[in-house]
């Protein structure tokens, strides 16, 4: 159950920076379902995804195991690459004003919105609805914790760091969350995301690359050269993104 | 059947978000696989190719889209 002490620590960071960002999307949900609806339908929603999850977790764990190394490495080295690039290059295009960054407060806004419009419709199904929004919610956010889990350990016995740093986020966040009852929209999220998309993109090259049998020189520590590497590329592609946009600013 | 259909829309778009981008991952890693395959002396080749592949499908697909 250990790793090399090369990959706990990035893996750690990983899962708790990442675990994070899905944690605070997941708690604007459903602090607006219970600012809407009341507490009841926002924690049995939660509670329903927190169960599901479990027996999501509970089923796939062990038929982990029996999926050969290789092909372990490969699947979940594409699957990572697919993620974490799509992450760096939403957070790259933010960076640089290309798109709009994401704003808790304004999500929490468009859901409340959502469902008051949901409460003039049809008020006897609302608790139902808003029970709904709070279960997809930590569903889907709580599946993005998992994959990031379940890929950054890869058969490299991280299990063990991967979960704790996803835990200690997700509780982080719970607990805040509990105390301030807002969004917690100070979170500087594109910040947060460009890092895990620089680390999963470089976690996902050395995967897909020891599935495909590369026998990396540097062993483990290749993956801090392919994140500095990804890192040199995303700040040089916002760069290039800025300049032209300089130009025309008085 | 159309909370189904919205879970199973979000859970692919957890990893597409930007088609050509995915597609550009998944043709960079078949050729690094074809290559894995045709030089097996040679393997950090198609490492090279991977890891150079990637930075480079990254680059250009944020150029583009700043360019629309």
């Amino acid at each position: 159950m250990t790793g090399s002490l090369a990959l706990i620590w990035p893996a750690m960071a990983a899962a708790f920076l990442a675990s994070l960002v899905e944690a605070v999307e997941a708690l604007t949900i459903v602090l607006a379902v219970a600012t809407v609806r009341g507490w009841r339908p926002a924690g049995l929603g939660a509670f329903a995804g927190l169960s599901v999850l479990a027996v999501i977790v509970t089923a796939l764990g062990p038929l982990l195991g029996q999926v050969p190394l290789h092909l372990l490495q490969l699947v979940i080295g594409i699957l990572l690459l697919l993620f974490g690039m799509r992450w760096l290059r939403k957070a790259i295009l933010r960076a640089a004003g290309v798109i709009p960054l994401h704003d808790e407060a304004t999500a929490f806004a468009a859901e409340t919105a959502e469902l008051r419009e949901q409460a003039r419709r049809s008020e006897a199904r609302l608790d139902w609805l808003a029970a709904l929004a709070s279960f997809k919610a930590v569903l889907l956010e709580g599946l993005e914790v998992v994959f990031i889990v379940i890929a950054l350990s890869a058969g490299r016995g991280m299990l063990l760091p991967a979960s704790a740093g996803a835990l200690a986020a997700c509780l982080l966040v719970a607990g805040l969350g509990f105390i301030v009852h807002r969004p917690l929209a100070r979170v500087p999220e594109n910040t947060l995301k460009f890092a895990v998309g620089v680390m999963l993109s470089a976690f996902g090259v050395f995967w897909t690359g020891e599935g495909l049998g590369v026998d990396w020189p540097g062993a483990d520590l290749t993956i801090v050269g392919f994140a500095v590497l990804f890192l040199a590329i995303s700040g040089a592609a916002v760069a290039m993104l800025r300049w032209p946009r300089a130009e025309v600013l008085p | 059947m159309s909370a189904l259909a919205t879970v199973l829309r979000e859970l692919v778009g957890l990893f597409v978000d930007d088609g050509a981008l995915a597609l550009a991952i998944v043709a960079i890693v078949a050729l690094a696989g074809i290559m894995a395959t045709l030089l097996p002396g040679a393997p950090l080749v198609a490492g090279a190719a991977l890891l150079f592949g990637c930075l480079g499908a990254l680059l250009v697909n944020a150029a583009r889209a700043g360019r629309r």
